[in-house]
């Protein structure tokens, strides 16, 4: 069994109605000295056997089509050591 | 980081610049230089190319345009016509008001939820620019064949994002349209269209005058955006070796923007602010240049001032950023502290970037440096005006000589009743409910018809009932055909939606889009559809108050059906008099309006049973629409119907079927004497519809259209029987014909 973790961010140009609004609730309920906040989403993926290169591989397509849109959002994948 | 100030540009006339990369050509290059003297800077060639842009220019279709002017029909109802943010139209009562049609055709191909969400955003902030308060949106929507791949990725994207932005705002989305076809797949079109409403004297036009007033930029933070979006995506098509190309896409916020819509109608209303323009395509480019070319001529900006998302932006990036949800106001230093408390209250960011003088130039700088100092004009309006070569392309004989004749017709009962079936699941004809419940259309609580109704109703007034129809049609299978009277078969069935409503027909948006100017065949289309528009809105009485160009819709050498898409809005004095189009009560005789001829060329049968384009579109008589309309508005008034559907795609079969269909009852119907069945239920002549007129009304009904010798034939009987009955063909249970209509979209996408 092995870990594998993709992380999607939008693109830093892009602008990002969630974060804005946590970075506006953030100054309302007294969390002081935040500049910015960029939200994104975490994927937790279990695989079958172990991370090998095609495994990862494969995971890196699954992310470029469906867990991230590269058109809006960059993505990073890497296996969590010691699971 | 160095920045190109116009002394550095002085110095160095030499210096290479990337105004190929930017959309330019060489010679529109040439030109800014002979403008200015010099070479430009970075920041000016950055303005100068989104600005002469197709999509900013209309460079190509200018020369064209100027019809809508040049014939437009006397009409006491237009308080603003083209040129502003969006037209003007005067409904009585001291209300008036404004709706525009807006396409964003590529940005929603690249990425079809935020594409269709900034349209949706763009065309709402035109409407408040003009002072008024939007009610309403409508999309136009085309896409490539519902079993393509490329369909399934846009179209719920699409669907999503329009849902998502006008459902965030509390706007009621109130009607459209969605067709498909091959020559749209990998260009789809997104036409958007708003309406708003205000009184009289709340109309704002958006120039910058008086000297010493404060240029203020208001709204979101600007960040790198769909930098170049307006001059990259509009001028050409897409090119998968160069990817680069492809610039970021606008995010929206339509939270934002409801802040912004509520904060700018505050402003107008403490009349705390002289004007007001949108920032859309071109940004910060387009709004100081034209506000600024529109007033007293010249502005003075820092640039330096912009609030920024991302602080690495370079002056040319923000000059050409179009980041959404932002305005430019234009105000008095006596009123700015008011102004400002307003922004502050609704929480909006607001800067004073600059202001308006007399020096007639356009003054840019960055940190005490000058990096921009032109004519406005010539950035905005004197830009370049092509007279693009056009030819009657050479198929064009061989397409009309194809015609629909040869083609095998159904004959028997049971041929007639399976190609109605066929017909009603047929992606073009098919029950659009799937898109359209996903739209908030009652949001407000005064939409009185949305779809699947004929036109979009909405009450503007409560005392008195006043209200507004509008509807948007663009047959581009038709214009394919024949684009001169393409163009006024959309137009003509428009105006036929509206009054089938019961609305009196006032004024035209329109929203053209076609492929490559380039091709000479393809401005030919341009150009024909423009003249046949043109002379339609002539001919009816509806000037055109504005609306939007889209070119370059085309992959390689294929363009898109010639699509001109037109948007009637007309006026009913009481909402409560407006007729429905479902049948309701057993016992009311259905009528059809208008002549009935032979007519398949370009039909929906043609193509959906035979996938077959050829021939010649039906025949226009816009005499006939006229009539039809008074008859359909005066009936309404006089109570004289209650319901009425017009005959479109499809025809008569198609129109009957929806008319059961909307509250579940029957029809018994009878092909009148002399006529083929088959022709009786498909043909789809112009300027007709279908009437349920009760029979304590049946008399003084046809006396009114007799008196106006208006083809009228007494066909049926609405029952409660749950069938519609063709009386010696077939019959079909109200059940089956709902499966039929019903089931093609949501088989396909929720699978």
């Amino acid at each position: 069994m092995a870990r594998v973790v993709v992380d999607v961010m939008l693109k830093p140009e892009i602008l990002d109605p969630q974060g804005k609004a946590v970075q506006g609730a953030f100054s309302r309920l007294g969390f002081d000295g935040v500049a910015s906040v960029r939200q994104g989403k975490r994927f937790e993926i279990e695989l079958d056997g172990e991370a090998t290169p095609e495994a990862v591989a494969e995971i890196e397509r699954a992310a470029a089509t469906l867990l991230a849109n590269p058109v809006i959002e960059d993505f990073t994948v890497h296996v969590e050591a010691g699971v | 980081m160095t920045i190109d100030t116009v002394e550095l540009a002085a110095k160095t006339p030499d210096q290479p610049q990337p105004w190929d990369e930017l959309g330019l050509k060489e010679d529109e290059y040439q030109r800014i230089r002979d403008i200015l003297g010099r070479r430009p800077t970075n920041a000016e060639l950055a303005m100068y190319s989104v600005m002469w842009s197709e999509h900013c220019s209309y460079k190509s279709s200018k020369v064209h345009l100027r019809q809508f002017g040049e014939k437009a029909p006397e009409s006491d109802a237009l308080l603003v016509g083209i040129g502003q943010n969006a037209g003007v139209v005067d409904i009585g009562h001291g209300y008036a008001v404004t709706f525009k049609i807006e396409s964003h055709n590529h940005p929603s191909y690249v990425e079809p939820y935020q594409g269709a969400a900034t349209g949706v955003g763009g065309i709402v902030r035109d409407i408040l620019a003009m002072g008024a308060r939007p009610v309403a949106v409508m999309d136009s929507l085309r896409f490539g064949p519902l079993d393509a791949d490329d369909t399934h990725r846009v179209l719920p994207g699409v669907v999503a994002g329009v849902g998502g932005y006008g459902n965030c705002l509390g706007l009621p989305n109130i009607g459209g349209e969605v067709v498909f076809d091959p020559s749209y797949a990998a260009n789809p079109l997104v036409n958007a269209l708003c309406v708003g409403v205000m009184k009289h004297e709340d109309i704002h036009l958006a120039n910058a005058t008086g000297v010493g007033n404060k240029v203020v930029l208001f709204g979101a933070r600007t960040g790198g955006d769909g930098i170049g979006g307006a001059s990259i995506l509009a001028s050409e098509s897409f090119d998968d070796t160069k990817p680069s190309k492809r610039p970021a896409v606008q995010v929206g916020d339509p939270f934002m923007e409801k802040v912004l819509i509520e904060c700018c109608l505050e402003l107008f209303e403490a009349k705390v602010v002289e004007a007001i323009q949108d920032l859309g395509a071109a940004g910060i480019s387009c709004a100081t240049s034209e506000l600024a070319s529109n007033g007293d001529g010249g502005m003075h900006v820092q640039l330096e001032k912009v609030l920024l998302r991302d602080p690495s932006l370079t002056p040319g990036e923000i000059m050409m950023s179009e980041s959404q949800e932002r305005m430019m106001g234009i105000v008095t230093p006596e009123n700015l502290d008011a102004f400002l408390a307003i922004t502050a209250k609704w929480d909006v960011e607001t800067a004073v970037i600059g202001e308006v003088t007399g020096t007639g130039r356009l003054i840019i700088d960055w940190h005490g440096e000058t990096i921009a100092d032109v004519d406005p004009r010539t950035v905005a309006h004197d830009g370049p005006v092509y007279e693009r070569p056009f030819a009657r392309p050479s198929w064009q004989d061989s397409l009309q000589a194809d015609g629909p004749e040869s083609l095998p017709r159904p004959s028997s009962g049971d041929e007639l009743r399976g190609t109605l079936l066929r017909l009603l699941a047929s992606p073009n004809l098919t029950s659009k409910a799937w898109i359209t419940d996903q739209y908030d259309r009652y949001v407000l609580g005064n939409t009185v018809l949305a779809q699947p109704e004929d036109a979009g109703v909405l009450r503007i007034d409560e005392s008195t009932g006043l209200g507004v129809a509008i509807a948007t049609d663009g047959n581009g299978r038709y214009a394919k055909l024949d684009p001169y009277t393409g163009a006024q078969l959309s137009l003509a069935e428009a105006y036929r939606n509206v009054a089938t409503t019961g609305a009196r027909p006032l004024a035209v948006t329109d929203g053209l889009n076609f492929g490559s100017p380039e091709d000479p065949a393809v401005m030919w289309q341009f150009a024909e559809a423009i003249r046949g528009l043109a002379d339609g809105c002539q001919a009816l009485g509806t000037p055109v108050t504005g609306g939007n160009v889209s070119l370059y819709n085309q992959t390689g050498d294929a363009a898109i059906l010639p699509t001109a898409i037109v948007g009637l809005l007309g006026v009913l004095d009481d909402v409560g008099r407006r007729t429905p189009q479902g049948f309701r009560e057993s016992g009311q005789v259905i009528y059809l309006l208008g002549e009935t001829r032979d007519e398949f060329g370009g039909s929906e049968w043609a193509w959906a049973e035979h996938g077959h384009l050829g021939g010649r579109p039906p025949s226009v008589d816009l005499a006939a629409e006229r009539e039809l309309a008074e008859i359909l508005v005066n009936a309404s008034r006089d109570g004289l119907i209650d319901a009425a559907h017009d005959l479109s795609d499809g025809g008569l079969a198609i129109a009957l079927a929806e008319s059961v269909l909307r509250y579940g009852v029957g029809a018994r119907v009878w092909v009148p004497d002399g006529l083929d069945p088959f022709v009786f239920l498909f043909s789809e002549s112009q300027a007709r519809a279908i009437v349920a007129v009760p029979r304590s009304e049946e008399v003084r009904f046809t006396d009114m259209c007799s008196a106006r010798r208006f083809s009228h034939q007494r066909i049926g009987v609405v029952d409660d029987g749950g069938v519609l009955d063709l009386q010696g063909q077939f019959s079909v249970p109200v059940d089956e014909l709902r499966t039929a209509h019903g089931s093609t979209l949501p088989s396909a996408f929720e699978a």
